[in-house]
C-alpha cells in the first residue's frame, strides 16, 4: 500500500514545466521528507497531487494504492484518502469550523447517512485538546483572524478528523515559532502509525527535529534527485543545497 | 375594475376612530391619484414595473378553519418566544402570550384593537413620516387596505429578554395582504421583534406591508424580517426607524421569497448618541427580483449608522441596492458606513448597487463601498480538499458569504433560527 508517484510532469496552465519526471513512493507507515531550495518545485508538487486547477499534469501518474488518481476532482482524491495541509490554509468568512470539518466528514458518508452530532463533538474536542485549541474556536470561521500558529494547528486538526491515508504537509512549519512548531509537530505525530503514509515538505531542517522523517528525498529542478536517511536533513542544513547541485551537474558531465 | 373597489372590500373590523377612517379615505383617494411609478424616477431606477400593478389582486379572505390550524401549527418561529401572533389573509388566527408582559404594562395587540382600545397612542406613531424612497403610491394603498399586524408599546424601563414574533401567512390566489408592524419603545426599554411572512403554495398573491420603529431615548429595539414568500409574490415593505438620543436600532432583513420584492428602509437619527444598524442578506434565484432603497438619516450630532446588505444571486436574478446617507447640517461628528456586496453565481444574474453621499455637517466619518464577485477559487479548492464537493462547497460558501450578516444578531436562539431558515432556502443549489 503506497502513493507511487511515477514520471510525473507539470506546469501551472500555460506555464513553463516546474515537475519534470518526479519520481516517488509514499509507503504507508512511513514518513517521508521532501527537501528543496526555493522554485525547486514543493509547492507544485503538494498542489499537483491534491489537484488544483491552476496546475496541468503533461505525462506521469500518482497511484493511491494502485488507483490514478488524477482524473479525479481535488474532492474526489481527498474523498479517497488524501490529506493536504496547506501552507497558507484560506479564511472561509461566515462559516464556523465546527460545519466545516462537519461538511468533510458528511463528505465522507453514503447517501442518506447522517453524522452523529454527539459523537462529533466528542471526536472533535478530544482533538482539539491534544492540539491545546480552545473550544471558542468551534465558533469562529474557518481561519479567519487565526494567528500563523492556529492555521497550522487547524490543519493538524482536521488530518486527525479526516483520518487520511497519506498526508501531505506542505511547509507546516512556515510563520510557526518554536511553541508552536512544537504543539504541532507533537500533533503530527501522534497521528504517525502503520495506517498513514505522510510527505512532510519543507524548506528548513528545523521541522524535522520534532517530526523525525524515515526517508529524506531533496527535490531540484523539478525531480528528486537525492534519496537518503534522516540525517540528509542535516547535511543540508550545514552545507546548503550547492553540493547536490554540483554533484548532479558532475554526473551529467560524466 | 377601479383602484377603489380593492379599496372598498377591506375594512377593519370593529370600531374606528375618527381621525383613522380619514386618514384610510384620505390615502384612497391619494392612491387613486397618485401615478403609478415609473422608470424614469431616481427611487425606480432598475426596476421592473410591470409587476406591481395592485389591480391583479383582491383583499385576501379568510382561510378555512382546517388550512388556519394547519397554519398555526407550521409557526414554531423561534423557540422560547415571549409570544407568538399568527395571521391567514390579514385574519389573526391565533395568538399567545406571556400574562408577565401585560403585568408590565407592556401591550401587544392586534393593530385592529390598538385602534379601538389605544386610538390616541396609536395616532401618534401611526404613519408619521412622508414615504422619503418613491413609494408613495404604495403606502397610500397600504394605509387604505390595512387591517392586520402587531401594535407593540414597551413603557419606559421595562426590558423584554425573549423574542415576540408575528407570522404573517399569504394563501389561495390572486389575494393581497397589508401586514403592519408598529413597535414603540419607550426610554430605556428593550425589545426584540421577529415578524415571519409566508405562503402556502405558490400561486401569485401581493404583500404591501408597513413595519415602522419608534425607539426612545435610550432604548433598543432589534427587528427581523424574515421575507419568504411564495416565489409568485409581489412584496412590497416599508421600514421607518426613528431613533431619539442615545437608542440603538438593529434593522436586519433575511430576503427569501417573492418573484418581485420591493424593501424600502429609512432610519433617522434624531437624537444625539443615536445608533442604527442596518442589514439584509438576500438570496435570489429563478427570476427573483430583490430591489432595496435604504437612507441613512442623520439629523442629530454623534450619530452613528451602520448598513450591510449582501445579496446571493442565482440563475436570472437581479438584485438592485440604492442607499443614500444623508447627514443634515447639524449632525456633526457623524459616523455612517454602507456596505453592499454581491456575490455572483449564475453569469445570467445580475446586481445593481447605486450608492450616494449627502454630507452637509462637519467632521463627518462616512464610508460606502459595493462590490461585486465570484466564488473565491481558493475558498473551493481548500473545501474541496477536505473532500466537500464543488456543489457542497459553492453552497457552503455562499451560506458563509450570507451568515455573517446574521452573525451580526447578538441573540443567539433567533439567530440559529435564522441560520437554519437560510439553510434551507439554499438546499437544491
Amino acid at each position: 500500500m503506497s502513493l507511487v508517484i511515477h514520471n510525473l510532469h507539470a506546469r501551472v496552465v500555460g506555464g513553463q514545466e516546474i515537475l519534470r519526471g518526479l519520481n516517488l513512493e509514499i509507503q504507508k507507515g512511513r514518513v517521508h521528507a521532501i527537501m528543496g531550495p526555493n522554485g525547486s518545485g514543493k509547492s507544485t508538487l503538494s498542489k499537483v497531487i491534491s489537484g488544483h486547477p491552476d496546475y496541468e499534469v503533461t505525462a506521469g501518474e500518482v497511484l493511491l494504492d494502485g488507483v490514478n488518481i488524477l482524473g479525479l476532482e481535488p474532492d474526489a482524491r481527498a474523498r479517497a484518502g488524501l490529506f493536504l495541509a496547506f501552507q497558507y490554509p484560506v479564511e472561509i468568512p461566515g462559516v464556523s469550523n465546527a460545519n466545516f470539518i462537519r461538511a468533510a466528514l458528511q463528505a465522507r458518508l453514503g447517501e442518506g447517512e447522517e453524522l452523529d452530532a454527539v459523537d462529533y463533538y466528542g471526536d472533535l474536542y478530544k482533538e482539539m485538546d491534544k492540539l491545546e485549541i480552545p473550544r471558542a474556536f468551534t465558533a469562529r470561521s474557518v481561519n479567519e483572524g487565526f494567528s500563523g500558529g492556529e492555521k497550522k494547528r487547524n490543519e493538524v486538526l482536521q488530518m486527525a478528523m479526516l483520518k487520511p491515508s497519506y498526508a501531505i504537509l506542505d511547509e507546516t512549519d512556515s510563520g510557526l515559532d518554536i511553541d508552536a512548531l512544537k504543539i504541532v509537530a507533537a500533533g503530527v505525530n501522534a497521528q504517525r502509525g502503520p495506517g498513514i503514509g505522510m510527505l512532510v515538505i519543507t524548506h528548513y531542517q528545523r521541522l524535522l527535529d520534532y517530526i523525525t522523517p524515515d526517508v529524506v528525498h531533496v527535490l531540484v529542478g523539478g525531480r528528486i534527485v537525492h534519496t537518503a536517511g534522516p540525517e540528509l536533513a542535516y547535511e543540508l542544513e550545514a552545507k546548503g543545497y550547492d553540493w547536490i547541485r554540483e554533484e548532479l551537474a558532475e554526473s551529467a558531465s560524466a | 375594475m377601479s383602484d377603489s373597489l380593492l379599496l372598498e372590500a377591506a375594512a377593519i373590523p370593529g370600531t374606528l376612530p375618527e381621525w383613522f377612517r380619514n386618514a384610510q379615505s384620505q390615502a384612497a383617494a391619494r392612491f387613486d391619484s397618485l401615478p403609478m411609478p415609473s422608470r424614469r424616477d431616481e427611487f425606480w431606477r432598475f426596476s421592473n414595473l410591470k409587476a406591481l400593478d395592485p389591480q391583479d389582486f383582491t383583499p385576501a379572505r379568510p382561510v378555512a378553519d382546517e388550512v388556519a390550524q394547519e397554519l398555526v401549527a407550521q409557526s414554531a418561529g423561534v423557540a422560547a418566544a415571549a409570544g407568538t401572533f399568527v395571521f391567514a389573509n390579514d385574519h389573526l388566527i391565533s395568538r399567545t402570550n406571556s400574562s408577565a408582559l401585560a403585568a408590565q404594562g407592556v401591550l401587544w395587540m392586534p393593530i385592529s384593537e390598538a385602534l379601538e382600545n389605544h386610538a390616541g397612542l396609536v395616532e401618534k406613531y401611526f404613519m408619521r413620516s412622508e414615504p422619503a424612497l418613491g413609494s408613495s403610491k404604495h403606502l397610500a394603498l397600504h394605509l387604505a387596505s390595512v387591517r392586520a399586524g402587531t401594535f407593540l408599546y414597551v413603557p419606559k424601563g421595562v426590558h423584554i429578554e425573549a423574542p415576540l414574533q408575528t407570522f404573517h401567512w399569504l394563501a389561495g390566489s390572486g389575494q393581497a395582504v397589508f401586514p403592519h408592524t408598529l413597535i414603540v419603545a419607550e426610554e430605556c426599554s428593550s425589545v426584540t421583534v421577529v415578524d415571519w411572512f409566508k405562503s402556502t403554495g405558490d400561486a401569485r398573491n401581493m404583500a404591501c406591508g408597513v413595519n415602522d420603529l419608534h425607539v426612545g431615548p435610550n432604548a433598543k429595539v432589534h427587528y427581523i424580517s424574515v421575507q419568504d414568500w411564495s416565489r409568485q409574490t409581489v412584496s412590497l415593505n416599508s421600514n421607518v426607524t426613528e431613533v431619539a438620543q442615545g437608542a440603538s436600532a438593529l434593522h436586519l432583513g433575511l430576503h427569501l421569497g417573492g418573484v418581485f420584492s420591493r424593501s424600502e428602509s429609512v432610519s433617522r437619527l434624531n437624537g444625539a448618541g443615536a445608533r442604527c444598524e442596518m442589514l439584509a442578506a438576500t438570496v435570489a434565484d429563478h427570476a427573483q427580483e430583490f430591489d432595496q432603497r435604504t437612507l441613512q438619516e442623520h439629523v442629530s450630532p454623534d450619530t452613528y449608522s451602520d448598513l450591510l446588505y449582501k445579496n446571493a444571486l442565482y440563475d436570472q436574478s437581479k438584485t438592485i441596492v440604492s442607499g443614500l446617507i444623508r447627514v443634515e447640517p447639524e449632525a456633526h461628528r457623524t459616523d455612517a458606513y454602507q456596505k453592499v456586496r454581491n456575490l455572483i453565481l449564475s453569469p445570467d444574474a445580475e446586481a445593481n448597487s447605486l450608492p450616494g453621499l449627502e454630507i452637509l455637517a462637519d467632521q463627518v466619518k462616512c464610508s460606502h463601498g459595493a462590490t461585486t464577485g465570484e466564488i473565491d477559487a481558493e475558498e473551493l479548492f481548500y473545501m474541496q480538499a477536505r473532500g466537500i464537493s464543488a456543489r457542497d462547497a459553492y453552497r457552503l460558501i455562499t451560506y458563509g458569504f450570507l451568515n455573517e450578516v446574521l452573525e451580526r444578531l447578538p441573540e443567539a436562539t433567533l439567530r440559529e433560527t435564522l441560520q437554519s431558515a437560510l439553510r434551507n432556502r439554499l438546499q437544491g443549489h
